[in-house]
């Protein structure tokens, strides 16, 4: 094995190795922690493109850890559909460590500045291994770590309550991932193994058994709960309100969408498609429960006087669109709900990076507050305009691609009724969004004075102006993303239930 | 049909919005900042003419921008219908910008950097839609030309401006996510693809499966999804509107977003369904009728009011479904009128608004009840105001009389009588709610103690009225630029 093939598990190792490193040199000099931070998450960032192009390039890779072959060892094994969900939340891991630079500088005591940024490396280091894995045990492991940095990082946030937010979302997120561990178990005991391909090639066998039916539904509840999918979302909005601004903006743009990449997985990977449609119907359970969640989320979201709860109401409204793509089961529809991961990354993450701005600006989450942003802070309130009509659906952003394919593929599979709920939510978007944007640009109080421009530092401005960039870019020139999208959908169900 | 490929639709598009660049950096030098809206708007109006002369020998000039994913290409394709939407636009946008510019002068208004970048904007995206190949890149720019009208009418930004903002928003993009784009993607997935074509894509997929029911289905999808041709019942966002500044109304309600709807139902119905398909159906002919009835009360609305705007904007929505009505008679004299009536009602309904424009800036007025015997301090506006309300309501020798007379012939060939008696009602009616204008200014006496001597508007502003106004003229006796563009557009969807 040559140097390049190794490439591709450094992505996962060396911010791993990079964690216990940080707050070494943190105590050289303060700064180091961050450019070690940097350094590791762009080194990632940049394999993964690297890992993406080989796939594209010469089919899926597989990686035995230390040489150990399955099912003695541990796989890691990339196809085009996590390579992909790898590049985003690589890039989201990217452009927030350099957003972090002066967010955290203003958000996080001195003094624990370097342990913070370890957490939020091992934060990400459970996401890449999440998605890399092809050991179903060890994504369950990866699970964990994440999580435990997550519960740390929310408790990072200045207000008081953001101890009690983080110990609700540990509780939760504890079920949640003991629900995981249990259906992986009952797994395990129906096949004996805990490879996701060994495990594809003998669930067939017995999809009639009850254990694996047990098995599925603990690991799916537990997924939900992750992917805080409406009415397992109780613990999202507290969790987001009261995180530090970066660490919002990372956990939403991709946490949640790996949990959503988890599922596609082994709904379609583990499970091939024949079960899904002979057996249970948990794909119509999940269009109906998804169908809810993504109008109350919108609801729900109108009601916010906090952008942030606001923000993630929007989120819960979000993960239903990815929910809803993979439960119809065709390809159409699939493509746009992976094309939604790196979309609604890209929105979610920017939205949060404009209100970590916001807040180090002017030290306020109040919706009330942006009125007047147009002239106070020009470049993020531009910014802001460009994400709210992204996730709204405007046509020429990434948001109108996943609407456009999610709407054709409901047609595809003639889900006509889900329809409506796709175009209704997008209303109410256009409602709570069109809200802030007016306040920014149209609204000025009678009594106020000319506003002084105050835009953010540069440090804050440039990474979210990058996304908002890419969410254009991606909007017009979707020709990208959307083939990848299209033949990892493909490569997921293509073959069964459409040939 | 020969093909010439070439970039100038898209610079056409282009050049309004790379305007909005120097526009925004001038922000503090207005007539630094007037002179790149002019510039923009000449140059559009010299690319839009330019193709002009291919157009007219039968080319088409096709350009493709991009493939936004696959099987969707923002695409432009110049063909007769909309090269002559794009000159109408263009030529009126000239105009109107030097009628905005001296109009926003002397009201003082505020955010007037705001209003022409929101108004290059808008002409982008009338441009853009004009010149669309597919539905698709139509359905961008409709939207866009939505968002970019947004600020213009909220322009005060006052109650009233923010309400009628909503109402205009809600409507516009309701309609349009709720049931425009259902209707593309359903179209999109029936036929395969979004390309106009002459005779309509559902129209060549005919025996291809898609059935009689989901046609009609999508054809109704279609027309309630373009709130922005006003028909009844999404029609009420137009009253609503005039909250904005005049030359705002005039470009936009006369011209771009109102033409925009109806250009769209002309494509929808031309060239996406196709006259043979809609004449089996029978579709035609319901829609017809029921456009029909948003004449007739529109005009009956319009009579009842006294705000001039508000009088004007139902005129407006009568006028509009003269065009859906014009189309839906499927029949060669029906389109000619209908495609004739786009530009004719433009001319005139923008001299009207030009009017009321003049007066609200002379004498701050804007109630024909206090409009008593302006003729004498106004004579100029007033007898401009004659000139288009005489064009509208149908009388020879101006403009009106030659779509309303295509409009008749169209309604006999299809042999629907009663739609040429709906007609002629509604010019009767369009007499009704002009005429007592035109007394009241003309023949009541001035109120007491108000002095008669004239006190017109700026020059800079009764010069586009007088053009516009000397234009219902000209079309009359020289309509041929745009007569001959509506033959070449009627004869490539008619097939003779």
């Amino acid at each position: 094995m040559n140097f390049v093939e190794h490439l591709h598990v450094l992505i996962v190792a060396i911010p791993l190795l990079a964690v216990p490193i940080i707050p070494l040199v943190g105590r050289l000099r303060l700064d180091f922690s961050w450019y070690f931070t940097f350094l590791a998450l762009s080194l990632s960032f940049f394999m993964s493109l690297n890992l993406l192009m080989n796939v594209w390039g010469s089919g899926p890779v597989s990686y035995f850890l230390g040489g150990w072959r399955p099912p003695w060892g541990i796989e890691f094994h990339f196809d085009l559909l996590n390579s992909f969900v790898m590049v985003v939340t690589t890039f989201i891991a990217f452009v927030s460590v350099i957003y972090a630079k002066q967010s955290v500088a203003n958000e996080i005591s001195y003094d624990k500045i370097p342990a913070f940024y370890a957490v939020f490396v091992l934060f990400f280091v459970g996401l890449f291994g999440m998605i890399a894995t092809g050991d179903i045990f060890n994504l369950y492991v990866f699970l964990e770590i994440t999580s435990l940095a997550g519960y740390a990082l929310i408790a990072a946030g200045k207000r008081r309550y953001a101890k009690m937010a983080s110990f609700n979302y540990l509780i939760l997120g504890t079920i949640a991932a003991t629900f995981i561990v249990l259906g992986i178990g009952y797994l395990y005991m129906a096949t004996g193994t805990l490879n996701m391909k060994d495990l594809a090639e003998r669930l067939p066998e017995v999809y009639e058994s009850r254990v694996v039916f047990t098995g599925l539904a603990f690991i799916i509840v537990g997924l939900l709960i992750k992917m805080a999918v409406f009415p397992l979302h109780l613990w999202l909005p507290d969790a987001y309100k009261y995180s530090p601004s970066v660490v919002s903006a990372a956990m939403a743009a991709t946490s949640t969408k790996v949990a959503a990449y988890v599922m596609m997985r082994i709904l379609f990977s583990i499970f091939k498609i024949e079960f899904n449609v002979i057996g249970i119907p948990i794909t119509e359970l999940f269009i109906y429960i998804s169908s809810i969640g993504i109008i109350v989320g919108s609801v729900l979201a109108i009601s916010q006087t906090n952008i942030k709860l606001m923000l993630a109401y929007s989120s819960i409204g979000q993960i239903g669109y990815i929910v809803l793509a993979a439960a119809m089961m065709n390809p159409v529809a699939l493509s746009g709900g992976i094309i939604h991961i790196l979309n609604h990354a890209l929105m979610k993450g920017g939205l949060f990076f404009v209100v970590g701005a916001v807040a180090y600006k002017l030290g306020t989450e109040k919706i009330s507050d942006f009125r007047g942003l147009g002239k106070r802070m020009p470049l993020s309130a531009f910014a802001f305009t460009i994400f709210s009509m992204s996730i709204v659906g405007v046509p020429l952003t990434v948001g109108f691609v996943s609407k456009w394919y999610l709407v054709t593929g409901a047609v595809a599979s003639a889900h006509w009724y889900v329809i409506p709920v796709i175009l209704l939510s997008s209303l109410l978007t256009a409602i709570y969004f069109g809200r802030i944007i007016n306040l920014m640009y149209f609204s000025k109080k009678p009594d106020e004075g000319e506003i002084i421009r105050n835009e953010a530092p540069f440090g804050l401005v440039a990474p979210t102006l990058a996304v908002a960039g890419l969410c254009i870019f991606f909007g017009i020139a979707a020709s990208v993303p959307i083939e990848i999208a299209a033949k990892a959908a493909d490569a997921l169900i293509g073959g069964g239930l459409w040939k | 049909m020969e093909i010439i490929y070439s970039p100038i639709p898209l610079y056409a598009m282009l050049v309004s919005l790379v305007a909005i660049i120097p526009i925004y950096f001038s922000k503090n030098q207005p007539n630094v900042r007037e002179f790149w809206t002019i510039a923009a708007a000449v140059i559009k109006f010299l690319l839009v003419l330019s193709m002009v002369p291919a157009v007219l020998s039968g080319q088409e000039i096709v350009f493709k921008f991009l493939t936004a994913f696959p099987g969707l290409d923002i695409k432009f394709r110049v063909d007769a219908l909309g090269l002559f939407f794009a000159l109408m636009a263009s030529s009126l946008w000239i105009i109107t910008s030097f009628y905005s510019i001296s109009y926003v002068r002397a009201m003082d208004e505020h955010a007037q950097t705001r209003y022409f970048i929101c108004f290059a904007g808008s002409l982008s995206a009338t441009m853009g839609a004009a010149f669309a190949s597919n539905l698709f890149t139509m359905y961008i720019f409709y939207e866009a030309l939505t968002l970019f009208t947004y600020p213009l009418i909220l322009h005060e930004e006052t109650k009233d401006a923010f309400r009628g903002a909503k109402i205009y928003l809600t409507y516009l993009l309701g309609t349009s996510i709720a049931f425009l784009l259902p209707a593309i993607v359903i179209t999109y997935f029936t036929t395969g693809t979004l390309e106009f074509t002459p005779g309509g894509v559902f129209g060549a997929s005919l025996n291809g499966g898609a059935s009689t029911a989901l046609i009609t289905f999508t054809f109704f999808l279609f027309i309630a999804g373009i709130g922005k041709a006003g028909i009844m019942p999404f029609h009420s966002w137009l009253p609503n509107a005039m909250v904005a500044p005049t030359p705002v109304s005039s470009l936009l309600h006369a011209v771009a977003v109102v033409k925009m709807g109806v250009f769209v139902v002309l494509r929808v119905v031309l060239y996406v369904f196709g006259v043979d398909l809609l004449k089996d159906i029978g579709l035609g002919t319901f829609l017809a009728c029921f456009a029909s009835i948003t004449i007739i009360f529109s005009s009956l609305i319009a009579m009842r009011q006294d705000n001039i705007k508000a009088r004007l904007a139902y005129s407006t929505i009568s006028q509009l479904s003269y065009i859906v009505v014009g189309v839906s008679l499927l029949s060669p004299g029906g389109i000619t009128g209908s495609i004739m009536h786009m530009v004719i009602h433009a001319f005139s309904k923008i001299t009207l608004f030009f009017w009321a424009g003049a007066v609200y800036v002379a004498l701050h007025k804007k109630y024909i009840s206090e409009i008593a015997g302006i003729g004498k301090k106004m004579p100029v506006s007033m007898a401009v105001f004659t000139l288009g309300a005489l064009s509208l309501i149908g009388v020879p020798p101006f403009a009106g009389f030659i779509s309303k007379w295509y409009l008749v012939n169209g309604a006999i060939q299809s042999e629907l009588l009663p739609i040429a008696i709906v007609f002629a009602t509604s010019s009767l009616l369009n007499a009704c709610y002009f005429i007592p204008i035109i007394y009241i200014a003309y023949f009541k006496p001035l109120p007491e103690g108000v002095s008669d001597e004239v006190q017109e508007a700026p020059l800079m502003i009764l010069i586009p009225m007088i053009i516009t106004a000397a234009m219902t003229l000209i079309l009359f006796f020289a309509p041929s630029i745009f007569m001959d563009m509506a033959e070449i557009a009627v004869q490539s969807v008619t097939g003779n």
